[in-house]
């Protein structure tokens, strides 16, 4: 699990990102929210060979990003660590789909190869809308959007409770982890017993602790309901930002641009 | 077993966010209605142990893989069916903000996929059966294991029907289902052991927590007036979206069957969304010719036949030349897009 450890750094600089000033941080957050939800739902409502009519969407994680002072490799690396399970799914596309479905030269091109092409690009395009939307805005921020959108009080409260504690806890997970593997010679205590006491008092010192917690809270005045501070003002660039890639993505789903765009220039050469 | 945007259709992605929502509500809602307030930064807590829990692993002995703790059974042990589900809600929430584990639309998917089952039907109805009030070690480990392969596999075929009502994968229904089960019958029964051990360990050094979970929040007092009514509004929002599913596949076996004989392969996609924006294309485009899936061999359109010289092939679908200008067009909308991207990035230094 190498790749969570450090996926948990990864929240930190993630989240560091979202401290920065820009024109997109300084939108709204359910500005962002709500033009990214809108974003995905037009790109997965593109029939499965699709591929040029998916690329002008690229738009919307490019401005994000380059508005955003976003780092655009780190981004792609996250973007890759991610793709195993639709890269998965996906392979099995070209084995089974293989009617020809496209010529260029000599070369046939089947339906699979094609779908899964489209696959991987709703992936990257997907996946990069929810970092840049992530590293653009903040998790606190985003809690307050969605309570602020009618979710749950206690949803937005576990939100960011469990945000707040995950660092704790990993820590202390991974402190444990590094003594044990320090501990543990060709394999030996890696087993199931001590995976066991170890998950065991991890789990009793988390309960522990929310008991603390709960004291602590109850000694400031806690009285069962959580008052989240928020200071979101809905202003006219946030009306504009959706307004505007709300019609945006509207023309590039029903207009195929790119096809327009090449057979107007094949059609010049000719 | 998270499911990724790119691979489910937005008819599918809505309707679980729906079923999701309401979920959530009316968990919410159930837990307001208990006045415990030190459950709030309890489920905060736990939700933060289940990461940091992940973290920590072990081998398991002869296959040279190795083992962690899923979450959805330990939860709903502890915490009970509302707040676990709100728990895990959250936790599944994180791994898509940050983790990219399971898109933004497909989170409706994976939290009922992985919460749901676990939480609604295998706590209650298998483990809370076996467990019982007065729990001993074996019946932990019968429940806790039953409970997690049911709630995995219930959890797997969710996925399998998702992905195959969305129609981007291939795969066929049988084959799709004939992966998918056995790889979690196995996670399950992992999953099971480690939630019994963890379970176990808790009732032998704190067993007050155990009583608390089970004691605090009994199941069967449902508000059968708000089931209901959350029921008929699923059943609406899902009777509405799925009723385009319904004309084209009148029969959930006869899909299957016709998506294994593999004849579905030239048809664009027919379904839900799909359908509608592709009809409202066909209307607005400037270029109706377009599209190496239309087989239309009887009108050949303007552009093909413009490009009707280099079609020697009776394949009728696409002319070589509507695939290079789509390449072409392709590719120079990328730059375009990359080089908006880029002209913005420099202005914006510049300030």
């Amino acid at each position: 699990m190498a790749k969570i450890a450090s996926s948990f750094l990864d929240i930190s600089y993630l989240d560091s990102l979202s401290c920065q000033q820009s024109p997109i941080h300084r939108l709204d957050p359910r500005a962002k929210v709500i033009a990214t939800a809108f974003f995905i739902v037009s790109v997965v409502s593109f029939g499965k060979y699709e591929i040029t009519g998916l690329i002008p969407f690229f738009l919307y994680p490019i401005v994000l990003i380059a508005l955003g002072d976003l780092p655009l490799v780190y981004l792609l690396k996250k973007i890759l660590l991610a793709a195993p399970f639709a890269v998965f799914i996906g392979m099995f596309n070209p084995l089974i789909d293989r009617a020809i479905l496209m010529n260029l030269g000599p070369v046939g091109i089947s339906g699979g190869w094609i779908s899964f092409a489209s696959i991987m690009l709703r992936f990257v395009l997907t996946v990069s809308a929810v970092l840049a939307l992530i590293a653009s805005t903040g998790f606190a921020s985003i809690c307050m959007s969605l309570e602020k959108m009618g979710a749950p009080n206690s949803f937005a409260v576990q939100l960011l409770f469990l945000y707040r504690y995950i660092f704790v806890l990993t820590d202390e997970a991974s402190r444990m982890v590094r003594a044990r593997a320090l501990r543990a010679f060709e394999g030996k205590g890696m087993g199931f017993k001590v995976f066991t006491s170890m998950i065991g008092q991890l789990l009793l010192r988390a309960l522990d602790r929310a008991q603390r917690i709960h004291l602590a809270m109850r000694c400031r005045g806690f009285d069962g309901e959580i008052r989240v501070f928020r200071q979101l003002t809905f202003g006219r660039h946030d009306g504009a930002f959706i307004l505007g890639w709300f019609m945006l993505f509207v023309l590039m789903r029903l207009v195929d641009i790119p096809q327009w765009m090449g057979n107007s220039v094949t059609e010049f050469i000719r | 077993m998270h499911m990724a945007d790119a691979l489910i259709s937005p008819a599918v992605g809505v309707t679980m966010w729906a079923a999701t929502a309401g979920l959530t509500l009316y968990s919410a809602k159930k837990l307001k209605e208990n006045p415990d307030d030190s459950q709030t930064p309890l489920m905060g807590v736990l939700g933060a142990f289940i990461f940091a829990a992940q973290m920590i692993n072990f081998t398991i002995p002869a296959t040279g893989s190795s083992g962690h703790l899923g979450g959805g059974m330990i939860l709903a042990v502890l915490l009970g069916p509302y707040a676990a589900f709100i728990t895990l809600a959250s936790v599944l929430t994180v791994q898509a903000l940050f983790f990219a584990d399971g898109g933004l639309l497909a989170l409706g998917c994976n939290i009922f996929n992985l919460g749901f089952f676990p939480c609604f039907i295998a706590y209650p109805f298998i483990y809370k059966q076996i467990a019982g009030d007065r729990p001993t070690r074996h019946r932990i480990l019968a429940g806790a294991i039953a409970a997690s392969i049911l709630g995995l596999q219930m959890g797997a075929f969710g996925v399998v029907l998702e992905t195959l009502f969305s129609g981007i994968s291939e795969l066929p229904f049988v084959t799709f289902l004939l992966l998918m089960q056995p790889i979690h019958l196995a996670i399950g029964i992992v999953e099971g052991l480690v939630t019994a051990a963890v379970v176990t360990f808790i009732w032998k050094a704190r067993p007050e927590i155990l009583n608390m979970a089970g004691a605090a929040r009994p199941i069967g007092r449902l508000d059968i007036k708000n089931v209901l009514a959350g029921l008929l509004v699923v059943a609406a929002v899902t009777g509405g979206i799925l009723s385009w599913f319904a004309s084209d596949h009148p029969d959930g076996l006869e899909w299957s069957m016709f998506h294994t004989s593999g004849k579905e392969k030239l048809e664009p996609a027919e379904k839900g969304l799909h359908s509608l924006f592709a009809r409202l294309q066909e209307k607005t485009a400037f270029l109706p010719d377009y599209g190496f899936m239309k087989v239309e061999p009887d009108k050949p359109s303007k552009h093909e036949a413009s490009a009707a010289p280099e079609k020697k092939e009776p394949w009728p679908a696409v002319s070589a030349g509507t695939s290079v200008s789509g390449l072409v067009g392709g590719t120079m909308a990328m730059g375009l897009a990359g080089f908006i991207g880029f002209a913005l990035k420099k202005r914006h230094k510049q300030r």
